[in-house]
C-alpha cells in the first residue's frame, strides 16, 4: 500500500524482520510487520533476555516505552509492549510478550535504568507485577489507591471521591456518587458493530405471522354451542334478537361493579367581593410622570 | 565532586551534622507544579533524591478509550499545556499512520509552523523559569511578554489562547488569515531577536548565572542514551538527534535547520541548546511562511475530515457526512502504531491501538518527563540542595505530561 500519510519516516530496512527474527532464533513466537511497525514476540519469561540481544548485539540502545494493554478475553490478559529506539541505525521496534496478573514478568531494570518507573507504571495501572524490580511501589495514583485503573473493567468514574470537608476540617474520601447516571455514548450505527440493544429488539422472537395459517377441520374454527353460549353472556338483552347492520350486536350489559359513583362535589363558600379602590394608588404618578431633576445646591 | 559524598563528614565547628529528610514540594513554586521531592540531605549535600509524581495523574489514557478519536484531541492540549500543540501534532500524526489519509501540503506546512511557533512558546517559559529559578527576574519579565506575543498568535488562529485544539486528523482546523502571517514574519524579523536577545544577553554571560549552572549534573553521552534522555537533554550531552532531521514527519526535511549540541552536558548546556533552538525554530517559521503554498487545509477525504459549511447548505451527501463525522465519528483500521515526534521537551510519543471502531482501543502516551525525572536521583547525587532547582528547571519539568 502506498503510503501517503506524513508521519514520521524512520530508516526503510527491508531485511530487519528476517535479521532480527534470525538473531532472536528459539526465543521468538511471531513476527510481523504492519503500518510500517515492526512487532516481535517472545515468551515471557526470555523477554529480558531478548531485549538484552537487541541492545546488546543490534543497536537497539533505548527503551522508549512499555505500554500495557489489557485484552480481557485472552487467556493471559496483559500484553506488554517495549517500544526499543536504535539511534545508530535510526529505527524503531516493538517487542511484545503477554501477562497476567498473577505471573510475574522479569525486569528490565537491568538492562536499562529508566525501565523501574515504567514497570511502575504498568504495574501501578494494570496490576502486573515485575519479577527483580526492587522498588514496586505505585507511581501515578494516589497514596493508598486499591484497584488497577486501566483495567478494562475498572470502571471510568472510578470507586471514590475526594473533597475537602469543612465539617472534619481536612480532605475525606467518599464513595462515588453521580448527580447523573454515566452515559457512555455510543454512535455506531447499528448496521456496523454496535453491541447494544437497540428499542425494539424485543420483537426479534416474534410469533410466526408469515406463516398461512389453515384450518382443516370445523373444530378448529373455534366455533360451536360452546363459543355461542359464551359470546351470549355480554349481549345486551334487547338486542339478542338480531343485530343491527353494520353495529354489531348493540351495548354489551353493564356489569355491577359494586362501587359507588362519587356524587356532586359540594360548593364552594361564598366569597366576598373586592371592595373597589377608593383613591389612585401612590405610584402611578411616579410612573408615568418624571419630576425634573433638581439641582443640588453644592454648599450644602 | 565525589570527595564530598564519599568519606568527609561535613562539620560546622565541633558539631557533626547527621543526614536528614525534607521534602520538596509539592506545593513549592522551584517544583513547576505539583511535583514532591523526599530528599535525604547530609548537611546541604544530597544522598538521595525520591520524586513523587503523579499528582496531577488525570487518567487522560483512560478517558481517551471513551470518546471518539476527533473527541480526544483537546486531551492532548493539557497534557504538556506549555506547548499544546505539539501534543496534538503526534495525535493527529498517529491517527493519520493508521488512516494512511494524505494531508494537503498546506496543512503541513501549517502545521510545521504552528510546531515550532510552540517550541519558541515553550523555551520562553523554561528558560525564564530556569532563569527566575537561579535567582534573575527580569529575563523572566521579558520572555513573559514575547511569549504573550506568541499566545495572540495562537488565538489569532484557533480562537484559544493556550487550548488550542487546532491541529485535525488530516490537516488543521481552519485556514489562516494572511495578515497573521505577515504579523508573525515581522515579529520573527524584529521583536522576537530583539527583546531574546536582550533577555539572552542579561544572563548567559553572567556570573552568577554560570555559577549556578555550569557543571552541574553533568550527564554523559551513555547515561543520556541508558536513561532514555532524548530532546535537549540527549542533545546537550553531544548527541545530535533530533527527531525533526532523523525521522522527518510533514514538511521537516524541506526545512534548513541547524541543531545544536552542548559539549559538556550539564544545566549550562541543557539552557543554552534551548537558547540555540529558538534561533533556529524562527528560521523554520520564516521558511514556512516563504514556502506556503495555496490550496486546502484540510484533507478533501470526506471519510475523515467534514465538508465546508457552505458546501453543506448545498449538498445532501456533504450534510450527512458531518452528522457522521461528529456524532459517529470515523473508523480507524485495526492495528497498532507507535508515533513520536520532538516534541519542545524531547520525544513525545503515543503508541495508538485500534480495533476498527470509532474509539481507540488503547492510548499510550510516552511521556518525555518520565525519563528525565527518573534520572533526578543520579543527576542530584553530591550536589548541594540549591543545585536542585536548577536540575529541575534544566529538565523542563511540566506535570501534565508527566502524570497524564
Amino acid at each position: 500500500m502506498a503510503v501517503l500519510h506524513s508521519a514520521p519516516r524512520v530508516s526503510a530496512d527491508p531485511a530487519a524482520l528476517e535479521t532480527l527474527g534470525a538473531a532472536l532464533g528459539g526465543l521468538l513466537v511471531d513476527a510481523h510487520e504492519e503500518h510500517g511497525e515492526l512487532m516481535l514476540r517472545v515468551p515471557r519469561e526470555s523477554i529480558e533476555d531478548a531485549l538484552r540481544l537487541l541492545r546488546d548485539e543490534h543497536a537497539y540502545q533505548q527503551l522508549i516505552d512499555i505500554a500495557g494493554v489489557d485484552y480481557p478475553g485472552r487467556e493471559e490478559r496483559f500484553e506488554l509492549v517495549y517500544i526499543l529506539l536504535s539511534l545508530t541505525k535510526n529505527h524503531r521496534i516493538m517487542v511484545k510478550c503477554s501477562a497476567a496478573e498473577d505471573v510475574a514478568v522479569p525486569t528490565v531494570t537491568t538492562l536499562w535504568p529508566n525501565a523501574g518507573w515504567l514497570e511502575r507504571e504498568v504495574f501501578d495501572m494494570f496490576g502486573v507485577p515485575f519479577d527483580g524490580n526492587t522498588d514496586m511501589r505505585r507511581i501515578l495514583t494516589d497514596y493508598g489507591f486499591e484497584g488497577h485503573p486501566f483495567r478494562k473493567d475498572f470502571p471510568l468514574t472510578g470507586y471514590h471521591e475526594v473533597r475537602y470537608s469543612e465539617e472534619a476540617k481536612r480532605v475525606i474520601y467518599e464513595p462515588v456518587e453521580l448527580a447523573q447516571d454515566f452515559r457512555n455514548f455510543e454512535f455506531t450505527s447499528p448496521w456496523e458493530g454496535a453491541d447494544y440493544p437497540l428499542p425494539g429488539d424485543e420483537k426479534a422472537t416474534m410469533p410466526p405471522v408469515m406463516e398461512v395459517k389453515t384450518t382443516e377441520k370445523p373444530i378448529q374454527t373455534g366455533a360451536g354451542p360452546k363459543t355461542d353460549a359464551k359470546a351470549a353472556e355480554h349481549v345486551a338483552r334487547g338486542a339478542s334478537g338480531g343485530t343491527v347492520a353494520g353495529q354489531g350486536q348493540g351495548e354489551p350489559v353493564p356489569e355491577d361493579t359494586k362501587i359507588e359513583a362519587p356524587g356532586a362535589p359540594d360548593p364552594t363558600e361564598d366569597r366576598h367581593d373586592r371592595l373597589p379602590r377608593e383613591d389612585t394608588s401612590p405610584d402611578t404618578h411616579g410612573a408615568t410622570q418624571v419630576e425634573p431633576r433638581k439641582s443640588r445646591d453644592r454648599d450644602e | 565532586m565525589p570527595s564530598l559524598t564519599q568519606d568527609v563528614v561535613p562539620t560546622t565547628g565541633d558539631e557533626t551534622i547527621s543526614s536528614y529528610t525534607i521534602n520538596f514540594g509539592p506545593q513549592h513554586p522551584a517544583a513547576h507544579g505539583v511535583l514532591r521531592l523526599v530528599m535525604e540531605l547530609d548537611g546541604e549535600i544530597i544522598e538521595r533524591v525520591d520524586p513523587h509524581i503523579g499528582l496531577l495523574h488525570r487518567g487522560t489514557e483512560k478517558l481517551i478509550e471513551y470518546k471518539t478519536y476527533l473527541q480526544a484531541l483537546p486531551y492532548f492540549d493539557r497534557l504538556d499545556y506549555c506547548s499544546p500543540m505539539c501534543m496534538e501534532h503526534t495525535w493527529v500524526l498517529a491517527i493519520e499512520k493508521l488512516l494512511n489519509v494524505e494531508v494537503p501540503i498546506r496543512a503541513q506546512y501549517l502545521r510545521v509552523l504552528f510546531a515550532e511557533l510552540t517550541r519558541i512558546k515553550n523555551h520562553l517559559l523554561n528558560i525564564g523559569a530556569h532563569v527566575m529559578d537561579v535567582g534573575a527576574m527580569t529575563a523572566n519579565l521579558w520572555l513573559f511578554e514575547l511569549r504573550e506575543d506568541v499566545m495572540n498568535f495562537y488565538e489569532r488562529a484557533s480562537g484559544a489562547r493556550m487550548h488550542a485544539a487546532y491541529f485535525r486528523p488530516g490537516g488543521v482546523h481552519q485556514d489562516v488569515p494572511l495578515k497573521l502571517l505577515t504579523d508573525i514574519g515581522d515579529w520573527c524579523d524584529t521583536l522576537l531577536p530583539r527583546l531574546f536577545g536582550d533577555a539572552m544577553s542579561l544572563v548567559i554571560d553572567n556570573r552568577i548565572f554560570k555559577q549556578r549552572n555550569v557543571d552541574i549534573a553533568v550527564v554523559s553521552k551513555e547515561d543520556a542514551i541508558a536513561w532514555g534522555f532524548s530532546g535537549p537533554m540527549i542533545r546537550a550531552s553531544g548527541l545530535p538527534w533530533d527527531l525533526r532531521k532523523s525521522q522527518p514527519y510533514d514538511v521537516y526535511e524541506r526545512m534548513d535547520f541547524e541543531i545544536p549540541v552542548g559539549t559538556n552536558g550539564d544545566c549550562y548546556d541543557r539552557m543554552m541548546v534551548r537558547v540555540e533552538e529558538v534561533r533556529q525554530s524562527a528560521r523554520i517559521i520564516k521558511q514556512c511562511l516563504a514556502e506556503l503554498p495555496e490550496g486546502p487545509v484540510q484533507s478533501i477525504d470526506r471519510k475523515v475530515a467534514p465538508p465546508k459549511r457552505g458546501e453543506m447548505k448545498q449538498s445532501m451527501e456533504a450534510l450527512i457526512h458531518h452528522f457522521k463525522l461528529y456524532t459517529e465519528g470515523f473508523h480507524v483500521p485495526a492495528g497498532e502504531v507507535y508515533v513520536a515526534t520532538e516534541s519542545p521537551k524531547g520525544e513525545f510519543g503515543v503508541y495508538l491501538v485500534s480495533d476498527g471502531s470509532n474509539k481507540p482501543y488503547r492510548c499510550k502516551i510516552r511521556p518525555t518527563m518520565f525519563s528525565h525525572l527518573q534520572a533526578m536521583d543520579f543527576m542530584c547525587k553530591g550536589h548541594m540542595l540549591p543545585d536542585a532547582t536548577a536540575i529541575l528547571g534544566a529538565i523542563d519539568a511540566v506535570f501534565g505530561e508527566c502524570d497524564r
